[in-house]
């Protein structure tokens, strides 16, 4: 019986990470203690995340921890979504789309999410955004892109 | 004396009017942070990071240093007028300085956490400025084995002060160290953990792991519990009475030399001293009965602390090349990309630089006395700001920054996929902070370590064997039985809460 959730999958996701070092540095070469080579090093950690991870998966049969707290989707996916989107977008469709939807979008996430005040957030924000970055930073991006003939 | 000759090159280099410049850039965004909700100092330097790339070395380092100390003073000016804690650092000022706030004594709490915070960090000043020029002498004699060790010694710091439990900690280091891999290997060349990406051939930018495990988990986190900010309080006099001027000198001392003291210590910075200058300062002092019922002596301390451990946790990454929290982690990444390679050398090869980023932080303190008491005005409006207006906005700005690193999309896109990696682990009660300073040593441990055996032949022992390297060994070995130890256990879980 899991007695807790935490060390259940933190436990798990070590020993993810920890085998999956240990089975990709295989193609690096191993070498020895005096000239280690590119593997040496990461499948000792690799080893050593293993054995915590196992550690803990053990003491979630043990030891009694809070559960794990709710997971707050949508939150998650409006914010990571909207950053994801913009770096699809930017290149394409410019600041001039790819900016805005980045902040309705991620801004929709909020409890009181209003349009009224979100769009004029979007308006200002690209503007100044373009004139910031663009213009007085000199960063490549296209205000208008391809897609809008740009 | 060359102390004072030294802080003379310095200040001429921090008083030259664009770094007095910057350095007021960097004070205010960091004040600013401070007051704002759910943005902290971390996600804020990685963010602007990418904007120093065009100034001069030393301005650049000037302005994100100011950013550090002065997101100190602003998170002190959210602690006691809204009760809230800008910075982690300050959750013990809301204790003594909300209620000083409610009866009507705002402006005298804000008066001696400025006043604190201001001799705090004019002393801290000159330890950095006594201290460094000695340790980065005795660290030229370290030699791989020695680096190594302190190393472990920085990571197990950092785990023995982070929050839920040990051993996940230590397997975040791990972690870190791993990520930290990715990339070309320097000594063989090999590819490594790519899976055939090239983007990847540099290694994940520690920018991109700053801002998705600081910025966006963060910006996610602070969207499942929205605060509504008021104040209760208004600001009538900041002028504290003789009674109290009386009663904070001696906390302010203490809390000065705790605060330094334990600043230097890898892995803290400033948030154990003020816990530390709190407890003791409800020990000693003979009012420790009003103590969480406004007591002056509350503030004076903790804020004390707090500023001196911000400056002084810059002594290992100064001298040493050796981060000891996530935002000396990524000064050293700006010293990097600036072309300076940090560690004992820079104070001989980069005096002016050196000196004037000790000087500019004497200069900044100043400038935060004026920022945070007779402007103290426009950041109570700031403090009203909504975070429903914000988040978009920081959104925005990390985007459109890790985009600039290289001026690739694919940042962003790994930038969200550490967003997301950070929010699991943050529901798991992981830590990043430690999984960042990792992130960052793990080239240099593994260069290190491979130096190490390659001179002792392979044989393990150099470490035990070579007296500076084995001390440091002890002592992280120290630190890690002291966190099993029950007292310890109990009192980092009460530090915690």
């Amino acid at each position: 019986m899991i007695r807790s959730t935490k060390n259940f999958w933190t436990g798990l996701i070590y020993i993810f990470f920890g085998s999956s070092a240990i089975v990709l540095a295989r193609d690096y070469g191993m070498g020895t203690a005096t000239k280690m080579g590119p593997a040496y090093f990461p499948s000792i950690l690799g080893g050593l995340l293993i054995i915590i991870g196992i550690i803990s998966l053990i003491q979630s049969f043990l030891q009694s921890r809070t559960p794990i707290g709710k997971f707050a989707f949508k939150g998650m996916a409006l914010v990571l979504g909207s950053a994801i989107l913009f770096g699809l977008l930017v290149r394409h469709t410019g600041m001039i789309v790819a900016l805005p939807l980045l902040i309705l979008i991620s801004a929709y996430g909020s409890n009181d999410f209003k349009w009224g005040t979100s769009i004029l957030m979007a308006i200002g924000l690209t503007l100044f955004c373009i004139v910031v970055f663009l213009k007085g930073l000199g960063i490549p991006l296209p205000i208008i892109g391809p897609w809008f003939g740009g | 004396m060359d102390l004072f000759h030294n802080l003379a090159i310095g200040l001429s280099t921090a008083i030259s009017l664009a770094n007095l410049l910057y350095c007021l850039i960097g004070v205010f965004v960091g004040t600013l942070i401070g007051v704002l909700p759910g943005l902290g100092p971390t996600a804020t330097i990685a963010m602007l990071l990418p904007l120093t790339f065009a100034l001069q070395p030393v301005s650049a380092l000037i302005m994100l240093a100011g950013i550090y100390y002065g997101s100190q003073y602003g998170g002190s000016t959210t602690s006691i007028l809204v009760n809230l804690p800008g910075e982690a650092a300050s959750v013990v000022t809301t204790l003594d300085g909300y209620q000083m706030a409610k009866q009507g004594r705002a402006g005298v709490a804000l008066t001696a956490s400025a006043v604190g915070s201001f001799f705090a960090g004019t002393v801290a000043t000159f330890i950095i400025a006594f201290f460094a020029p000695i340790l980065s002498e005795m660290a030229l004699k370290f030699g791989p084995a020695e680096y190594f060790s302190l190393m472990v010694l920085g990571l197990v710091a950092s785990v023995v002060l982070a929050q839920g439990s040990l051993l996940h900690a230590i397997g975040m280091v791990i972690l870190g160290l791993l990520l930290g891999l990715v990339g070309t290997d320097v000594t063989s060349g090999t590819q490594r953990f790519n899976f055939g990406i090239p983007d990847l051939a540099d290694g994940i930018g520690f920018v991109v792991v700053a801002m998705g495990m600081f910025g966006l988990t963060e910006i996610t986190r602070n969207l499942e519990q929205q605060e509504s900010r008021t104040i209760m309080a208004k600001i009538t006099t900041l002028m504290p009475t003789k009674e109290d001027w009386k009663r904070m000198i001696a906390p302010i001392l203490r809390g000065t030399a705790i605060g330094s003291a334990v600043g230097i210590l890898p892995g803290s910075g400033s948030i154990l001293g003020s816990f530390a200058a709190y407890s003791l300062e409800k020990k000693v002092s003979k009012n420790s009965a009003q103590f969480g019922k406004g007591a002056i002596e509350g503030v004076a301390a903790p804020e004390s602390a707090n500023n001196a451990g911000a400056q002084t946790s810059f002594i290992p990454m100064l001298t040493l090349g050796i981060p000891s929290n996530p935002v000396m982690a990524l000064m050293i990444g700006a010293m990097i990309i600036q072309g300076i390679q940090p560690g004992p050398s820079v104070i001989t090869e980069q005096p002016v630089l050196f000196w004037g980023i000790i000087a500019s932080m004497w200069v900044g303190n100043l400038f935060l006395v004026i920022l945070n008491l007779p402007l103290i005005g426009i950041w109570v409006r700031m403090i009203m700001i909504p975070y429903k207006h914000l988040y978009p906005a920081i959104l925005a700005f990390c985007c459109i920054g890790v985009f600039s690193l290289k001026n690739t999309e694919f940042d962003i896109f790994f930038m969200a996929l550490f967003g997301f990696l950070g929010y699991i682990f943050s529901k798991l009660e992981c830590e990043p902070a430690p999984m960042l300073l990792a992130f960052i040593l793990g080239p240099m441990m593994e260069e290190y370590l491979r130096r190490a055996m390659l001179l002792s032949r392979g044989n393990p022992l150099v470490f035990i064997q070579r007296p500076i390297s084995a001390t440091l060994l002890t002592l992280a070995l120290l630190a890690m039985l002291a966190v099993l130890l029950p007292s310890f256990r109990k009192t980092r879980e009460e530090l915690k809460e």
